[in-house]
């Protein structure tokens, strides 16, 4: 590394940075984008493989018969919720009691922060209800889990029976070497939440529940499982879990062996698998895949309740069975006799799933692209910012050496202006302003929502939204705030400063984000890095001002949801689409406030101030 | 000067006091980058309870504090965290006045050379003018007291502060030229975590310096000085540790606590630097006490390069730490590799920023050639090896190439280090 060490290749290098650094940004975005695309070409997606021991080379012969018990328990069941009008909890407990469980119940509750319009609920209350089965061959030490999620609407009724029938058999087997939880969960995801809190005895969530009476040890693996009908065309499967997590490779292959062997037909993000890779067709289909996945995983919601299970380190992945107008349907012996195939692999292991990968992206079931191969289109993405830092710098840093040049000759130098204490300190107010916005974002909607409501027309959920947006919108009105506060002794240097502090602070936010959810860091650098990078107070401004607004954080969220629904070949309106859009923002807050998810806070309380600093550059005087 | 100072003091202690109530302290004192074994607050509390029971606190493998500690805070448990924040604000106060005077030393040494026309023409911008030096001092508390990573350690209550404190007062005996207090602190420091013990030789040599003695073997004053103070310093040593014996009256807590020239001050900086760097279970708080020092060489940063690299490394690791800690811990999705790289990263960083001189000058025929630049660069690296270990290693060697007879002292350590571990008797 002598290169930054002699001084005559140092200045080289410089000079070579500062005179090629537009070309290269440009060459640099351009192949981080080209790099992402590419993903879907063979020799960088791979062909899935089984890379756990234990579950690869034995097979297992399925037994499973139960269909038309499947069926009789599922219309009991709905016939007693329809009564009871809310989970039947008596008719579950004695009918777990009577194929052979070991049952308990769990009560929770838990209110809002403000009410969900779109599952219409606000303060919830409910019961979980779970059955052991002991596992006659070891101490109850590691256990499975097959849940079924429980809506308020009457769906999921068959995949109750399912998983009681598939309990009736499991129960007359004596190969069991992990206990297998059967889990019935009302209010959905809330009340998997309530249970894995309490089976964990943590409370991240200020979840109020009866403390669990009976547990099965380490879970090592859960299933979740979604069916509405008594027969289905295709299996969908969904693995991104809360915050852009993903369960290990092995669980999902595992999942594809069995439908391969069963001939179900599967389906990721409800698309099917090309067949031909070699030719452009593959590829193409296999990159809307890709982006539908790109697009869920940044969401960070959990799709499905298999995403919180993944919070505490068990993989889990949701089953859901579709009914579409194809003509061959499969009853529910073939769902049936996939789940105990599964079910009997991973009663084989000898450890936790750990041998596959943990951060991969699928443009399709069979196929997956590993962290080292897509990580480099966030690396080049990232490296324009690094780019625009280093000339930033270099002539900042420049100008004080011109000044320092001429007076170079031997004798008393003048004294240095202190440049640089009056570039930091012009820098204080525009980011304790903008980090204060921030925080404003994060803290006021919900804690004000009462004071709206009081005031303004508007219900609880509404007043949220619109005070979210209201505060978003304000937020550009910084730049005029600011000016008064700032000192304009040296106008160049501090934008300069500014926009120097601005890169770094993006680039790491960026860097951090891709590493614990690259699809996430991805879509946020694809919008904000061309941006933030041409951000000045010269040139065309409201060109850059135009450019600003459409890559902000909420306008990603606006145009993430129209290109959601175009490649699910369901496009939007522009009124839905709004709806949508306010729709998801109420979804984005709640999910932060009862599930942990962290896209809330990431948006306002680093890249939207982040943002907020390049908006003030912009506009600087 | 004495406002501002109690300004920074008054700030730093309601930014404390705020976190210390607030819900973050639970967490951040969970931090493996704050605590470490050997400074965690939750075992200086399991020593306690152990000790209320009756039981040896080094009974188990759990507690790894001195005995001073742990009988320190049995009176003061009640009031730890106002402790903790005592002691930062104590070593803000210690390295602001030992800063102080230093300077007035500089300053002094330098108008000297100056009346005697003994600096080189060009040299005149390294020259510093007292109202440069006014700020230096207060700049160094504040660069302590304010620093993030001591907020976090003070906030953990990670007992490493305490280190700090008693680092710090050795810094300002030795400054003030006291050899009995200096050496009382010195061997108090190296009681509560043993690496100071390499500082022993700078002291000395900024007391000899000091006292005109001049660092020659044939010198008796040499000889008398060094024997006084190695044995103020090896008697309070004995002291202490004896006074920990009594107080348990065990010697179980050795191996449980201790199981793992020309610019004396400089060399004492880069001797506390290069501990931060290689001492085992290492924590922020280590780093924070050497980055306090900073302002004091601000005269030498035209001689940095490569700063923006290296302070974007030092960030991006502070950032990189909890995420990649995350993804191994807690997701699971990444393995313990991740965090070591990026410890290495970190420590790849710290030299190359702590050294804010040790970087070789980019003009090397103008500055090394005259007296001052000589001196500053002494203890320059040759700037050619960028990687972490090479560095760190070349700059112990390089402190001392230009004064071969601090060479030898700094060797005295190693080998008692060494002595003592193959004599060591074999616990079973």
């Amino acid at each position: 590394m002598g290169l930054l060490s002699d001084p005559v290749r140092r200045r080289a290098l410089a000079r070579l940075v500062l005179r090629l650094n537009a070309p290269l940004c440009v060459l640099s975005y351009v192949a981080g984008i080209a790099w992402f695309l590419a993903l879907v070409f063979p020799p960088l997606t791979q062909r899935t493989y089984m890379s756990e021991n234990a579950m690869g080379s034995t097979m297992v012969e399925e037994q499973f018969a139960g269909g038309d018990r499947a069926r009789a328990f599922a219309r009991d069941f709905a016939a007693h919720r329809k009564k009871s009008g809310a989970l039947p909890v008596a008719w579950l407990e004695r009918t777990m009691r009577s194929v052979g469980l070991e049952v308990y119940t769990q009560s929770f509750s838990r209110k809002l922060p403000f009410p969900d319009e779109t599952h219409e609920r606000y303060m919830v209350s409910g019961t979980n209800v779970y059955g052991i089965l002991r596992a006659p061959r070891a101490a109850s030490t590691e256990s499975l889990v097959l849940t079924v999620p429980c809506g308020s609407d009457s769906t999921n009724s068959q995949a109750v029976g399912l998983l009681l029938a598939l309990a009736a058999h499991f129960r007359g087997q004596i190969y069991w070497a992990k206990d297998i939880i059967f889990l019935v969960t009302e209010h959905d995801l809330l009340g998997t939440e309530a249970w894995l809190e309490a089976y964990h005895d943590v409370n991240v969530t200020g979840m109020q529940s009866s403390p669990l009476q009976g547990r099965a040890g380490a879970i090592q693996a859960a299933v979740a499982l979604e069916l509405s009908s008594d027969v289905v065309t295709s299996l969908d499967v969904a693995v991104e879990g809360l915050n852009g997590q993903l369960p290990n490779l092995d669980l999902l292959n595992l999942f594809q062996t069995f439908c391969q062997k069963g001939g179900l037909l599967c389906t990721l993000q409800g698309k099917l698998q090309p067949q031909d890779w070699t030719s452009l067709d593959g590829p193409l289909q296999g990159l809307q895949t890709l982006l539908l996945m790109v697009l869920r995983q940044a969401s960070g919601r959990p799709h499905g309740s298999h995403g919180l299970f993944l919070r505490y380190r068990v993989e889990a992945l949701t089953l859901r069975g579709i009914n579409s107008f194809r003509q061959y349907k499969y009853d529910l012996v073939a769902v049936g006799k996939a789940l105990e195939g599964m079910f009997r692999k991973l009663n084989h292991l000898l450890e936790r799933l750990h041998q596959s990968f943990f951060l991969y992206l699928l443009p399709a079931l069979s196929r997956f692209v590993s962290i080292g191969l897509y990580m480099p289109a966030a690396g080049f993405l990232l490296l324009v910012l690094g780019l625009k830092a280093l000339e930033l710098w270099m002539q900042l840093h420049e100008a004080e050496v011109g000044l320092e040049e001429p007076g170079g000759a031997p004798g008393p130098s003048v004294p240095l202006p202190p440049s640089q204490g009056v570039g930091l300190a012009s820098l204080v107010a525009p980011l304790l302003i903008s980090q204060a916005m921030g925080l404003a974002l994060y803290v006021l909607p919900v804690l004000g929502q009462h004071v709206a409501t009081q005031h303004f027309p508007v219900a609880e959920a509404e007043a949220v939204v619109l005070t979210l947006l209201a505060i978003y919108a304000a937020g550009l009105a910084l730049p005029h705030n600011t000016h008064r506060v700032v000192s304009t002794q040296a106008p160049d240097r501090g934008w300069m400063a500014l926009k120097l502090v601005a890169l770094i602070y993006l680039a790491l936010q960026l860097g951090c984000i891709a590493l614990t959810n690259f699809s996430l860091g991805f879509l946020l650098a694809t919008t904000m890095v061309p941006a933030a990078a041409l951000a000045k107070p010269h040139g065309p401004r409201t060109l850059y001002a135009a450019l600003l607004v459409l890559t902000s954080p909420a306008a990603t969220l606006l145009g993430s949801l129209f290109l959601w629904r175009e490649l699910q070949e369901a496009p939007l309106s522009l009124a839905e689409g709004w709806q949508l859009f306010l729709a998801a923002l109420a979804q984005g807050v709640l999910e932060h406030h009862t599930y942990g998810a962290l896209l809330f806070p990431l948006l306002s309380l680093g890249l939207y101030p982040c943002w907020l600093l390049f908006w003030n550059v912009l506009f600087w005087k | 000067m004495a406002a501002p100072l109690a300004l920074v003091l008054v700030v730093a202690v309601t930014v404390r006091a705020a976190l210390f109530r607030s819900s973050l302290a639970e967490f951040i004192s969970e931090r493996v980058e704050v605590v470490s074994p050997l400074s965690s607050w939750k075992r200086v509390v399991e020593g306690l309870s152990l000790l209320d029971l009756g039981v040896s606190p080094y009974s188990g493998a759990v507690f790894h504090e001195t005995p001073l500690i742990i009988y320190l805070f049995h009176f003061l448990i009640d009031y730890a965290e106002l402790v903790f924040m005592i002691t930062d604000a104590l070593t803000a106060i210690a390295l602001y006045f030992a800063i102080q005077d230093f300077n007035k030393v500089v300053f002094k040494k330098q108008k000297l050379l100056l009346e005697l026309d003994q600096y080189a023409p060009d040299v005149a911008e390294l020259i510093r003018t007292p109202m440069e030096m006014r700020y230096i001092p207060l700049k160094v508390a504040l660069f302590y007291l304010l620093n993030p990573y001591t907020i976090l350690s003070c906030v953990a209550k990670s007992t490493c502060a305490i280190n700090n404190t008693l680092t710090a007062f050795f810094i300002l005996t030795t400054i003030k030229g006291s050899a009995f207090l200096s050496a009382i602190f010195l061997a108090l420091a190296t009681y509560q975590s043993l690496y100071p013990l390499t500082l022993f030789v700078p002291g000395l040599l900024y007391l000899l310096q000091r006292q005109y003695i001049p660092v020659k073997m044939k010198s008796k004053a040499f000889w008398i000085f060094s024997w006084e103070y190695a044995m103020m310093y090896v008697g309070s040593l004995v002291v202490i540790v004896c006074l920990s014996f009594f107080l348990l009256s065990s010697w179980d807590f050795i191996p449980a606590v201790y199981g793992f020239m020309e610019h004396p001050i400089f060399f004492m900086f880069i001797q506390i630097a290069i501990i931060a760097i290689f001492k085992s279970y290492p924590t922020v708080g280590d780093v924070a006490l050497y980055m306090a020092f900073f302002p004091v060489w601000n005269h030498l940063y035209r001689f940095l390069r490569n700063i923006f690299v290296l302070t974007c490394i030092i960030i991006v690791c502070s950032l990189l730490f909890p995420v990649l800690w995350h993804l191994w811990i807690y997701a699971g999705s990444a393995n313990s590799n991740f965090f070591y790289a990026i410890t290495l990263t970190f420590n790849v960083g710290q030299p190359r920023n702590s050294s804010v001189c040790t970087q070789e000058p980019t003009e090397t025929r103008t500055t090394c050639r005259d007296r001052v630049c000589a001196k500053h660069c002494c203890c320059m690296l040759g700037g050619s090896a960028e990687v972490g270990g090479v560095v760190s290693a070349q700059g112990v060697s390089a402190t001392v190439k230009h004064t071969p007879a601090t060479l030898l002292p700094s060797l005295i350590p190693a080998v008692l280090w060494l002595l003592t571990w193959t004599y060591w008797p074999e616990k079973k």
